[in-house]
């Protein structure tokens, strides 16, 4: 059975059910059944909330995304306050804070965190393993360009690099610029251009 | 004009939200945010007294000197009140 | 400069050498995406915070950063923290931890599914 251990995206899994049973994944399953025992959470809500996980994906920023190249008032909002405009299309980032961050011809804008890997996980899901490493950690302030060489990003001439370090509350999504010859386009065919790397500025939008 | 600040050189034990490499670095103030609770005692269940969280930015030349990549690019991060001070 | 003596942390990395960004990457598991649950469910209700789980995910070292999975250091982490809040003891974990032990050597075997 040669497709055993892929998932639905064609990524291999982490060793689970079937494989034998871990120190930790011991430690999982005690420490959850005792706060299922203790009142502190229930088997209903740990479920609900895996699901609510597995229901963002990167398609959230690029609603977001596609919204704001086609919707004046929208894109003005999301820069002004994009915790409260990114609310109102049913996207809330709980606790958090969110920034907009804009690219455009003269600045490309990129996320990372240093200290641990803080990430707009309602808008764009669990970041990638990449994300998390210590490589992008620690290179990404000291030598985007590099960094941005690595993921085949080329910036023309003249463009300023902005890197955005999320060391606190607030998390960051960037507004990739729109790419020409889409003025046909309406919003969910721009949303098929945005891709996860795009928004965290590692990457650039899909051409038509 | 953009309000200049200085990070705080101090280097204490324990859990702090403030990089080790922007320690000491003068920005200028892009936007204020908060107030937020103090995150060094968020970290050990105690209660936190609330400050302003300022986004500082710097230029790549102000963070690395000699050794930056391209001086004019930029570096912005968000770093609590009572680790700046106010530069003339 | 050397961490040790200037007093900076090993997580506090930025500007760091380091090699190029790896593009391996990995769906995660039933019992990992449990973990993410666990410390969402537990901070939201106000039992610890997001500051707690990286002050204990930078207490225990770089050496658990290099050796350990992502998931592996979050629930001990989560753990760590609720003991330390009181919602859990010690003891308690570790009985329990021995009960799903002895039901069978595999996660699907020992979690009932």
């Amino acid at each position: 059975m040669p497709h055993d251990h892929l998932s639905p995206s064609g990524h291999p899994y982490r060793p689970d059910q079937d494989h034998p049973l871990t120190y930790w994944q011991q430690m999982e399953i005690a420490l959850r059944e005792l706060l299922i025992e203790k009142g502190v959470t229930t088997a209903a809500e740990i479920q609900s909330q895996i699901e609510a996980m597995d229901a963002r994906t990167p398609a959230n920023g690029a609603a977001v995304v596609a919204r704001a190249w086609t919707d004046p008032s929208f894109r003005e909002a999301l820069m002004a306050d994009a915790s409260e405009a990114t609310r109102g299309m049913g996207f809330d980032i709980g606790p958090m804070r969110l920034i907009a961050v804009e690219n455009t011809a003269e600045v490309h804008n990129m996320i990372v965190c240093t200290l641990c890997s803080c990430y707009p996980r309602n808008l764009l899901g669990l970041p990638p393993d990449w994300y998390k490493s210590r490589a992008y950690r620690s290179r990404t302030v000291r030598e985007p360009r590099k960094v941005l060489a690595e993921f085949g990003v080329e910036l023309p001439p003249g463009t300023t690099v902005r890197v955005h370090d999320s060391t606190a509350d607030m998390r960051y999504i960037v507004i990739p610029a729109r790419p020409a010859g889409t003025e046909g386009l309406d919003a969910a065919a721009l949303a098929a251009l945005v891709t996860r790397d795009s928004m965290i500025g590692t990457g650039l939008p899909r051409q038509p | 004009m953009a309000e200049r600040v200085r990070v705080s050189t101090r280097m204490p034990i324990g859990h702090v939200r403030t990089p080790a490499y922007l320690r000491g670095k003068t920005g200028v103030i892009e936007r204020t945010l908060g107030p937020f609770p103090d995150p060094e005692r968020l970290a050990y269940g105690q209660e936190a007294q609330k400050f302003p969280l300022r986004r500082v930015r710097f230029t790549m030349a102000e963070v690395w000197g000699d050794q930056a990549e391209t001086p004019d690019d930029t570096l912005d991060a968000e770093i609590y009140e009572h680790w700046l001070e106010r530069v003339e | 400069m050397d961490k040790v003596e200037t007093g900076r942390r090993w997580h506090d990395m930025g500007g760091d050498a380091a090699g190029p960004v790896p593009d391996a990457q990995h769906d995660f598991a039933l019992w990992e995406k449990r973990v993410d649950a666990l410390m969402v469910l537990c901070s939201g209700k106000g039992h610890f915070t997001v500051d707690g789980l990286r002050r204990v995910l930078e207490d225990m070292g770089e050496e658990a950063f290099e050796t350990m999975t992502y998931y592996e250091r979050w629930i001990a982490s989560v753990s760590q923290n609720l003991v330390e809040a009181g919602v859990i003891t010690q003891s308690e974990l570790a009985t329990r931890m021995e009960e799903v032990a002895a039901r069978g050597p595999t996660y699907g075997e020992a979690s009932g599914g």
